[in-house]
């Protein structure tokens, strides 16, 4: 009775994980915790007043398989991969390294999407809602192998090779 | 008693067929009246056969003392041999019986098929392009010449009494073009084009569904097909294809400028403005459309400020972003966006 | 000590036989003993009890999604979570209770009828069930981590790729199908080897029960069928996990190879759950009208041009894919012509009814109602394979309507009236007639009443697999009346529950042949030692237990100190070789879980593959260890 008790209770932590996984959250609230724009200070430097305690905001949407997957989906739609093709980069830096300019932690992505960043990444703050800005910056950490393998796509997104399926597309973007 | 009361009850179940939006035995086209011909050919010759059956069966129930052929059964546990060629005769012939039945099902069956595809005087057709997406369909009126190309969503205008060549498409996921008064089936393949061709007898609003499995709101993905005579269609199309109209009041020109200003940008396109976004539906047109996310709900100004405020609560899991709208913005986009007739 | 047979009158029982028979034959005790079993009798059970928990299973996922659609615009299901119960309603329904339902009870009869002692592979047998069971607990497991599958219960790519099913859930379905096949093929190989092998002497070809035959067909039909079904599932499964591209068109795979793929199974999976159930019918009539099924011959080549047809027909799946018009002409005539063969046996079993002495016990009635249902069912399925009529109603509730006459009338029916039949065989007492034969009346009503109006329904346009629908369309009431339908079935399946459990308490006694019936099964005792017969019986008609006492044979001279079978000739069965099986043995359950180890860690992760085959590899290097001291003069 015992082990089967320690069992169950194994299990169910196993089940924790999971529910992290495959959790869908399909109704986000539009604007989650307005932190707009300094979700991780770059510097401790403020002009200004006092030096004010850094917040610590985390990614609601780590390791969630199914906002990967849109994160992977918004990338396309809202012409991320333009500049940055699907990770290894063309008019903009690639998004798979390890060197990071501005910081390669959820909260830096958040804020290189939200506020840009000098040289030409535009500024998305105001206009992707903060969820789907979120759900981006789990598709990139998971480029870079920091998202669960088992919640990540195995869709490599290369770049289009195929001729037809770039003509039939025609102007309707790369294919997600 | 009991024979009349069957009979009212199929009358009932049967009539509750007809007549209906939707429904396989109402149809409008040539094709969807072909395959309801079939249908009730079908429907009658299986009826017939089933209660034949079931009438054996039934009998069987009534026979269980047999008097002199008890004699062998109770010994041998088989009836004489007389009796056994009887029943062979018997199944035999019904074997038979069946066979011949079933290619005459086959016969009229292929014979359909091809008087269906070849339906329609396919010179004087209108070719349209679908592309299914999750969870709406975009409708392309294609022609040679590029100015006479429209690109709409969720409705397809069609002209009574011309075929009209419907060719098939999809960006992501297998989806199935369905509009039961015109036609049967056809899916969307992604990589792949298919096509079928539909054709209206009458003017109408003919209501049509995905039919194949797509994802989360495979439920909402719906599509008007509507039949206008020839005059009345041509008027539609010249009109579909001219940009849409600037807005004339204060209240509208605000509607556009929190249109222009916001996401909404990214995915929708206006033509005669500078939102082209790819992504989602073409809103040129929007305010003289039925419905709203693919006909989920009906055009009207409080259903459309619903959706756009919170359109995961009316279609959960659909692509629309839930974009925070201010409570000033929303009244001017919701008139500006019907305003676009 | 009670002899396990009391047929052959003339023979008398030797006690120092059954002893030894007993001793060698005994279950191992404790936990790894119950896990060692590969008695058919004790697999065979745990194979029907399994798959009726399942059946359970899939019919609260079916109460479920009547409840939500019992109304237009209803939010009890979300789209969600409605997706996933849809999903394992079906999975559950055709992979984890029709067929392991169906293999269990050929596991339990098959030796019984064919007068042997055990399959012939019996580890094998075990290995398959434990196979069965990981795959089930597998999905299961992820059906209660909110992991279910939730893309249909074929899953058709790309909405089943990694781009639009993220997350594990089509991992899960896509593994629990090779276990759930594993354990098929398992089930088929033992059948086919011990129907071909180890039947009575002088059961020829001619002479083997109906219900044998049925079993035979359909385990062949596995061997063929599910390795598609497995090749379709690895498709999915590796374009998930490793980024191949077989079927996934963004890549440049083609969404109808997996269609053909897997329909190349589909279609035959349906006919592997119904050709058993079609051996049942035969079964019961025979038993119950006392007299031989007419039209052996008949029936068994219908079967047989049954099992072969199936296979040319899967195209009608795909009528609406915009194929060449030839081939759908040609896929709608081998549509048809499968109508044939059941229709011969539909009027086998009538004339069968009109020239015997029917006692119209409760699996009489079921074989009744098997007649009206499914007969109803092929109707429509004669309207489907028109590719017309199918363009129109493919993948609306119409065809929901159909599949589940044809499954439900087809096969379970027949499988309720097999377990009022052969409950006193299993265990000895019968099961009550009054309440047997309410619930037949309250399945019957409940399951025309839930599934009738489907066919209006989808004539009305109602596509299958939607959450929801807008009261405009008109579809409400019949909705209503089909879940109201749907409850009356389920209660209609707690009187059976009832029924069981207290039949096994208080049912009368059977004896070894409550029903004078003519197969061997009945030879032996009611239930059966794990031996089934003391002295094995020889089969000098095609109803041995209606040759008259006096001229009933039967073979001596297997040894009773270890477990040994007779090995007979595939025509004619003469006797040819007598054939040790092995004791009892706790491999097959380490197999399995090696094997468990692999596939449902291959899911997370490609190394478990390398884990599991080298666990695996031990394992059978222990099952096939040879035992000592070898046989030299058996």
């Amino acid at each position: 009775m015992r082990t089967l008790s320690v069992l169950l209770v194994c299990c169910s932590l196993f089940a924790l994980s999971a529910c992290q996984r495959e959790k869908r959250d399909l109704r986000p609230s539009p604007t989650r915790l307005a932190i707009f724009g300094d979700a991780a200070r770059e510097s401790s430097l403020r002009p200004g007043g006092p030096v004010q305690p850094q917040p610590v905001v985390t990614n609601p949407y780590n390791s969630s398989g199914y906002d990967i997957s849109e994160g992977q989906r918004l990338f396309d739609w809202y012409n991320c991969s333009g500049c940055h093709a699907h990770g290894g980069g063309g008019i903009g830096p690639p998004l798979i390294k390890k060197e990071w300019i501005y910081g390669g932690e959820p909260a830096n992505l958040f804020d290189t999407i939200v506020k840009g960043r000098p040289n030409g990444m535009p500024s998305w703050g105001g206009r992707i809602p903060e969820y789907q800005v979120w759900q981006i910056v789990a598709y990139i950490r998971s480029m870079n192998g920091e998202q669960p393998r088992s919640a990540t796509s195995s869709r490599p997104d290369s770049i289009e090779t195929n001729p037809q399926n770039i003509l039939q597309r025609g102007t309707q973007g790369v294919t997600k | 008693m009991q024979k009349r009361s069957l009979a009212l009850a199929a009358l009932l179940i049967l009539s509750s067929c007809a007549g209906h939006q939707q429904s396989v035995v109402d149809p409008a086209g040539p094709q969807a009246d072909r395959i309801a011909a079939l249908w009730w050919f079908f429907f009658w010759l299986l009826v017939a056969i089933f209660i034949i059956v079931m009438a054996f069966a039934v009998w069987t129930l009534t026979r269980p003392n047999r008097g002199l052929e008890q004699e062998p059964l109770e010994a041998r546990h088989r009836p004489s041999e007389q009796k056994e060629t009887q029943l062979r005769r018997i199944v035999t012939g019904a074997t038979v019986l069946t066979i011949i039945i079933l290619f005459v099902l086959l016969v009229f069956s292929v014979g359909t098929g091809k008087a269906v595809s070849e339906l329609g005087n396919k010179n004087n057709g209108l070719a349209i392009e679908v592309t299914g997406n999750q969870w709406w369909w975009q409708v392309q009126y294609l022609n040679s010449d590029p100015s006479q190309v429209l690109v709409d969503a969720n409705e397809i205008h069609i002209p009574v009494g011309r075929p009209v060549l419907i060719r098939l498409r999809s960006n992501d996921v297998i989806h199935s073009f369905w509009v039961p008064n015109l036609h049967g089936k056809r899916d969307l393949i992604p990589s792949r084009v298919t096509t079928e061709w539909i054709e209206a007898d009458k003017p109408g609003v003919y209501r049509g569904q995905c039919a194949e499995f797509c994802g989360l709101q495979h439920a909402h993905m719906i599509l008007y097909v509507i039949a206008e005579p020839e005059a009345k269609f041509k008027a539609w199309f010249q009109h579909a294809l001219q940009p849409a109209a600037a807005p004339s009041t204060p209240i509208t020109q605000r509607g556009q400028q929190v249109f222009l200003n916001n996401a909404c940008v990214y995915c929708h396109q206006i033509q005669g403005t500078t939102a082209s976004g790819q992504n989602g539906p073409n809103l040129t047109h929007f305010g003289s459309r039925r419905g709203i996310a693919a006909n989920t709900l009906p055009n009207t100004p409080g259903n459309l400020g619903g959706w756009i405020l919170d359109p995961q609560t009316v279609k959960p899991g659909n692509h629309m972003a839930t974009i925070a709208v201010n409570s000033q913005d929303l009244q001017p986009l919701i008139d500006y966006l019907e305003s676009l007739k | 000590m009670k002899p396990a047979q009391d047929v052959l009158p003339n023979v008398p029982t030797c006690e120092q036989d059954i002893a030894d028979l007993e001793r060698v034959w005994r279950h191992p005790r404790g936990i790894g003993g119950w896990l060692s079993y590969t008695t058919h009798q004790a697999i065979g059970m745990r194979y029907i009890v399994t798959a009726f928990v399942f059946l359970l299973a899939g019919g609260i996922e079916a109460l479920l999604m009547r409840t939500q659609l019992a109304l237009p615009n209803n939010t009890f299901l979300g789209p969600d979570r409605y997706n996933e119960i849809f999903t394992t309603h079906g999975t559950t329904m055709m992979f984890l209770f029709a067929v392991p339902m169906m293999e269990g009870f050929g596991i339990y009869l098959v030796p019984l009828m064919l007068g042997t002692r055990n399959v012939a592979f019996p580890r094998l047998n075990a290995f398959g069930y434990w196979m069965y069971l990981a795959g089930a607990l597998f999905l299961y497991w992820g059906v209660f981590t909110n992991a279910a599958p939730d893309m249909g219960w074929f899953a058709y790519t790309p909405l089943s790729g990694p781009q639009f099913t993220p997350g594990k859930r089509a991992d899960y379905w896509a593994q629990m199908i090779t276990f759930t096949e594993v354990s098929a093929m398992c089930v088929a190989a033992e059948l086919i080897a011990t129907i071909f092998k180890q039947r009575a002497p002088r059961m020829s070809l001619n002479r083997i029960p109906l219900y044998v035959w049925a079993m035979l067909i359909q385990s062949f039909m596995v061997l063929f069928a599910m390795p598609a079904v497995m090749i379709a599932s690895s498709f999915i499964l590796s374009d998930r996990t490793v980024a191949t591209h077989f079927v996934n068109p963004a890549e440049g795979g083609d969404p109808l190879l997996y269609q053909h793929v897997f329909w190349f199974f589909g279609h035959p999976e349906v006919y592997i759950i119904f050709i058993p159930a079609l051996g049942f019918v035969s079964a019961i009539v025979s038993a119950h009208t006392r007299r031989e099924v007419f039209g052996y011959t008949a029936m068994v080549l219908s079967q047989i041009a049954n099992g072969f047809i199936a296979f040319g027909l899967w195209v009608h799946h795909m009528f609406a894919t915009g194929l060449p018009q030839i081939g759908e002409a040609y896929f709608t005539a081998s549509s048809l012509m499968i109508a044939i063969t059941s229709g011969v046996q539909i009027f086998c079993w009538i004339a069968t009814l009109w020239t015997g002495r029917p006692r119209f016990t409760t699996a009489l009635h079921f074989v009744y109602g098997f007649i009206a249902i499914f007969v109803l069912g092929g109707m429509t399925g004669v309207m489907l394979a028109s590719v017309p009529l199918d363009l129109q109603v493919h993948d609306t509730f119409f065809v929901v309507a159909h599949f589940h006459y044809v499954l439900i009338g087809g096969a379970v029916f027949p499988l309720m009236g097999a377990f009022y039949h052969w409950f006193p065989k299993m265990t000895g007492r019968l099961m009550d007639e009054f309440i047997g034969k309410l619930n037949f009346w309250v399945l019957f009503i409940g399951f025309n009443l839930t599934f009738f109006p489907m066919h209006i329904l989808g004539l009305k346009g109602m596509p299958r697999r939607i959450y929801t629908y807008p009261p405009e369309a008109g579809w409400g009431p019949l909705n209503h009346l089909a879940t109201i339908g749907a409850f009356i079935l389920a209660i209609g399946g707690a009187i059976f529950l009832a029924n069981v459990f207290w039949s096994r308490k208080y049912g009368r006694i059977a004896g070894n042949n409550p029903w004078d019936a003519d197969s061997l099964e009945w030879a032996a005792a009611s239930p059966p030692a794990n031996y089934n017969f003391e002295y094995l019986p020889a089969a000098t008609s095609r109803s041995p237990l209606w040759v008259p006492p006096e001229d009933r044979t039967f073979v001596t001279g297997l040894r009773n100190d270890r477990r040994e079978v007779l090995v007979t000739t595939l025509m004619d069965a003469e006797p040819h070789h007598r054939y040790v099986l092995p004791p009892p043995s706790i491999w097959p359950f380490l197999t399995a879980v090696a094997v468990t180890i692999g596939f449902a860690g291959s899911v997370f992760n490609a190394w478990y593959v390398t884990w599991g085959s080298i666990l695996t590899g031990i394992c059978l290097i222990g099952w096939f260890w040879p035992r000592r001291p070898l046989e030299l003069e058996p």
